[in-house]
């Protein structure tokens, strides 16, 4: 029985001389943590890639919310965890820069309509493929091609109206229309990543539409060097075709780390070992008030405004489906209180179009201060008194004209903070003008079947992110035809020929022609702020918090051109590729 | 012997069947549906996503009658396929798991045994020692009062941001790729001290306060009195009573580790460790059916093979047992 005894002591032994150990190898190695770990040491052994030096490592979070798991450029949106990919990797046509609103050429040297329905593009000379093969006209065409091969790539309806693409010699690209729908395909422009037709011709319909495409291999600033459960490791590519054009992004390296949570986020930003963080952190407006991080303004609301908060109204229940009911809904809000207490001023109010102020050019402010709205209780009540909407069994919530009693849900995915936080404002303001609207927080996957499905009362949706056009944000409040599943917008269901009519115009109305869209944006206006199918509350922040530590430059309200300071997928084409590009480094003391 | 361990197989290999099966049905009734949401993440601007959703329906066989998708789930279960993740789309989940399960091992494999072996020692030590008893108690009780989370993001406040000395995300520096070398180790080491520490000394409090309790316990018990008055040494006394001690510490091991291993879950979302504990409720909020099967079948599999480990040990410490096996008792 001794042996028992033995072993138990043998094993604490152990464990404490491991534990020891652990703490033990830590000592040399300590600069302690803003510092980087220094590979000084046992460099002999360790060629130098393997630590990367602080000084010419670029360290963001935000984008990534899961591992990587796929790389495939055709993987829609953010599914793709690895951000990087499209942008780092992959690269398009055109990027559209929505502080200036103008498409800047990107693969492209320029593009234009030669008549109603042709658009000719001439890609820049000496593009190549980070491989050396050179990028042509041929490959464009081909990355177009498979949309018209397979269904199952998102932009394959383009090829509804899209009829042939041609080549016109190496670096020309022929697009022929029938009916175009000029908004959504300048949106492509943009949107579409080409890819290499040498390596991806012998590829199945599978590995093309679905497939991870590991170790991608494109044309951009950046290669893929490697990843791991919690990064992407992007290596700067030195013969990226647009040195000459851009110039070279200064870091070597860039690593997108996933936190887990925004808290582990917030105790890197503050030990400093991000440099870049595109995650939601609630108390930002102190921490960058007191000077640890930098934001994109210096006062509120700190963030510019990446994408706008509606809340969808579903139009076929009652009393929902009644306009004077919601537009009383839409004064008893108090989207001062979403701002001021929900957001502690990080984010604006939205304007009752939707749009984002980056498009608000197309804001017919007539229409605004005929028919909008804002908090005003009081006139909440007497819309709905005049509707017929009054309390009467006195429990101090108003009942519909035929008596019976409303009850009404608001809701928003389990642990979206931030949101939670919101639709409790929207209830408890509502409670206070007589609505009986309580809040509630299914969880995601529940909330999204229910918003899918049309099996919600009110919830709230931000999926129309910034555009080069109002359509993107129209297409999403107005979607049609209204099917059994609702999956990219119009959650609401709402059924209006005569809207769906002015989105379809909208659609078709030339880039170039900004009064006949500003035109079609008014019509839309008016029939939306009449009818009030859905209310836009407040516009997200593009949540981004610098440190000017190791990098500096970064894009403020003071900069000259400012570009967006973003990582998030799908954002890299509408500056943020240039906001990398325009970093320095800060130098050694 | 044969008899009782063949009984216990038995037993096990029933348990794995209901464990799995309750596994392959908790996600499927949960409300939602996984391939709206994994195309909902992809914010779609065409028609796109209605033809998207067919195609991802039928090549995950979610369009096939529910009984027949339970048999396919045994089928390929038997033959080492857990599926393919909608969350980490298209990454096989066992791939997924390969990749995490070990960050999980090197946390709950050394917490659990050395919060066991330390908890125990120390929780004799104390009851034999007043000052112990009234002072670092006390703290037992807190510890393991303290939920592993909280205590998770306290160490890594003090030790992470106040005194900066260990690190607080990830399971080895941002700035380095893995490769053999002292730095490497030192750099591994470093960052899974924490999320270790903060499982660690949870358990560990509670064992103390355990092994505490019941040594006063034997201590009190007949035989103790009856070698005392024998004029046994008290040592001798004591080990003993330690050993009976045990017994039930051992059974309680096995009763916690259900317990311990959801702390590790947290754990690791606090820390951002790269083990199942963030993939696992990422997988629930996404309703990733593989990926959350996969991660629970990790779980069944972990308990069930740990219990049968602590079976065989407690044959091994308690004669019993040993003796009960050749009677007629189980």
């Amino acid at each position: 029985m001794k042996r028992w005894n033995l072993a138990l002591t043998v094993l604490v032994a152990l464990s404490l001389l491991l534990a020891a150990c652990g703490q033990a190898t830590e000592t040399p190695v300590e600069p302690v943590e803003p510092a980087p770990v220094e590979p000084s040491e046992p460099a002999p052994v360790t060629p130098t890639e393997v630590v990367f030096e602080r000084s010419e490592t670029l360290y963001v979070s935000g984008a990534a919310w899961g591992p990587p798991s796929t790389w495939n450029p055709f993987q829609p949106g953010s599914l793709a965890n690895t951000t990087g990919t499209i942008g780092y990797v992959y690269e398009f046509l055109f990027a559209f820069d929505p502080m200036t609103g103008l498409m800047t050429p990107w693969l492209a040297e320029s593009g234009e309509w030669t008549d109603a329905d042709t658009y000719a593009v001439t890609l820049r000379e000496g593009l190549t493929w980070s491989d050396g093969e050179p990028l042509t006209a041929a490959d464009v065409i081909f990355t177009f091609e498979l949309g018209n091969q397979y269904a199952a790539l998102w932009f394959s309806p383009m090829w509804n109206y899209l009829t042939s693409i041609t080549a016109d010699g190496d670096l020309g690209v022929i697009f022929e229309f029938t009916d175009p729908l000029y908004q959504e395909f300048e949106n492509n422009l943009y949107n579409i990543p080409i890819v290499p037709e040498h390596l991806w011709a012998g590829m199945s319909e599978e590995e093309i539409t679905i497939g991870a495409n590991e170790a991608p291999i494109g044309s951009g600033a950046y290669l893929y060097e490697s990843h791991s459960e919690d990064r992407n490791v992007w290596v700067r590519n030195e013969s990226w075709w647009g040195i000459d054009v851009f110039g070279a992004p200064a870091p070597t390296r860039i690593v997108d780390i996933r936190t887990s949570s925004n808290n582990v986020a917030l105790g890197m930003v503050l030990k400093g070992e991000l440099d870049l963080s595109n995650n939601y952190l609630p108390g930002v407006a102190d921490m960058s008030s007191r000077g640890y991080v930098q934001t994109y303004f210096a006062d509120a609301p700190y963030m510019l405004s990446a994408n706008t908060a509606v809340l969808f109204l579903n139009t076929t229940t009652p009393p929902l489906d009644d306009p004077a009911f919601r537009r009383a809904l839409a004064f008893s809000i108090n989207t001062d209180d979403i701002v001021n207490v929900a957001y502690a001023n990080l984010v604006r109010a939205a304007s009752p179009t939707g749009l984002l102020p980056s498009l608000s050019n197309f804001m017919d402010q007539d229409v605004v201060d005929r028919l909008g709205y804002s908090y005003d209780p009081d006139e909440a009540r007497s819309i709905l008194a005049e509707a017929g909407y009054v309390d009467v069994n006195n429990d101090g919530f108003v009942e519909a004209p035929d008596g019976s009693e409303i009850a009404l849900e608001v809701t928003c995915p389990f642990g979206w903070t931030d949101w939670m936080e919101a639709i409790n404002v929207i209830a408890n303001s509502a409670q206070e003008a007589g609505l009986n609207i309580v809040a509630a927080t299914p969880d995601y996957g529940a909330w999204n079947t229910a918003l899918q499905t049309g099996t919600f009362d009110m919830t709230l949706n931000n999926w129309a992110s910034m555009s080069n056009t109002p359509w993107t944000l129209y297409n999403l409040l107005f979607r049609h035809p209204i099917q059994e599943q609702m999956q990219s917008g119009n959650f609401g269901r709402w059924e209006n020929q005569e809207m769906f009519d002015l989105v379809d115009g909208l659609a078709r109305v030339p880039m170039s022609d900004v009064a006949g869209m500003q035109a079609a944006c008014s019509a839309i206006q008016e029939l939306m702020l009449t009818e009030v199918p859905m209310i836009p509350l407040w516009y997200n922040g593009l949540w981004a918090q610098f440190s000017n530590a190791v990098w500096t430059n970064w894009p403020t309200e003071d900069s000259a051109s400012p570009t967006l300071p973003t990582t998030w997928s799908g954002y890299w084409q509408l500056g943020g590729l240039q906001t990398l590009i325009n970093l320095e480094p800060v130098p050694a003391e | 012997m044969r008899r009782y361990f063949g009984r216990k197989l038995l037993v096990y290999g029933l348990t794995f069947f209901l464990a799995v099966t309750i596994d392959w049905m908790i996600p499927r009734f949960m409300p939602g549906d996984p391939i709206a949401n994994m195309l909902s993440r992809a914010a779609l601007n065409a028609d796109a996503a209605r033809i998207l959703y067919t195609y991802y329906t039928h090549a995950f066989r979610l369009d096939l009658p529910i009984w027949q998708q339970y048999v396919n789930f045994w089928n390929a279960l038997l033959h080492g396929d857990l599926g393919i993740s909608t969350y980490l789309f298209p990454t096989p989940v066992v791939k997924v798991l390969l990749r995490a399960v070990p960050y999980d091992l090197a946390l709950l494999i050394p917490a659990i045994l050395l919060s066991w072996l330390a908890g125990n020692r120390f929780g004799a030590f104390a009851a034999r020692t007043k000052w112990l008893d009234n002072t670092l108690l006390p703290l037992g009780y807190i510890l393991t009062a303290t939920p592993y989370m909280w205590l998770g993001i306290l160490l890594a406040w003090v030790f992470g941001i106040i005194l900066g000395v260990l690190p607080i995300a990830g399971a080895y520096s941002y700035s380095m790729t893995p490769h053999p070398s002292w730095l490497f180790v030192g750099d591994v080491l470093k960052h899974w001290f924490l999320p270790f520490a903060s499982l660690f000394l949870v358990q560990f409090g509670g064992w103390a306060i355990g092994m505490r309790n019941m040594i006063i316990y034997e201590l009190e018990a007949d035989y103790s009195h009856y070698l005392e008055a024998l004029g046994a040494p008290r040592r001798l006394i004591r080990d003993y009573a330690f050993r009976n001690a045990l017994l039930p510490q051992l059974s309680g091991l096995a009763l916690q580790l259900g317990v311990v291993v959801a702390g590790a879950l947290v754990t690791e979302v606090v820390f951002s460790y790269p083990g199942i504990g963030s993939l696992l409720l990422a997988g629930i909020q996404n309703q990733d059916y593989f990926l959350v099967m996969g991660c629970f079948l990790f779980i069944i599999i972990g308990v069930l093979l740990a219990n049968f480990v602590i079976d065989i040990a407690y044959v091994l410490v308690d004669p019993r047992t040993r003796r009960g096996m050749t009677g007629e008792t189980g």
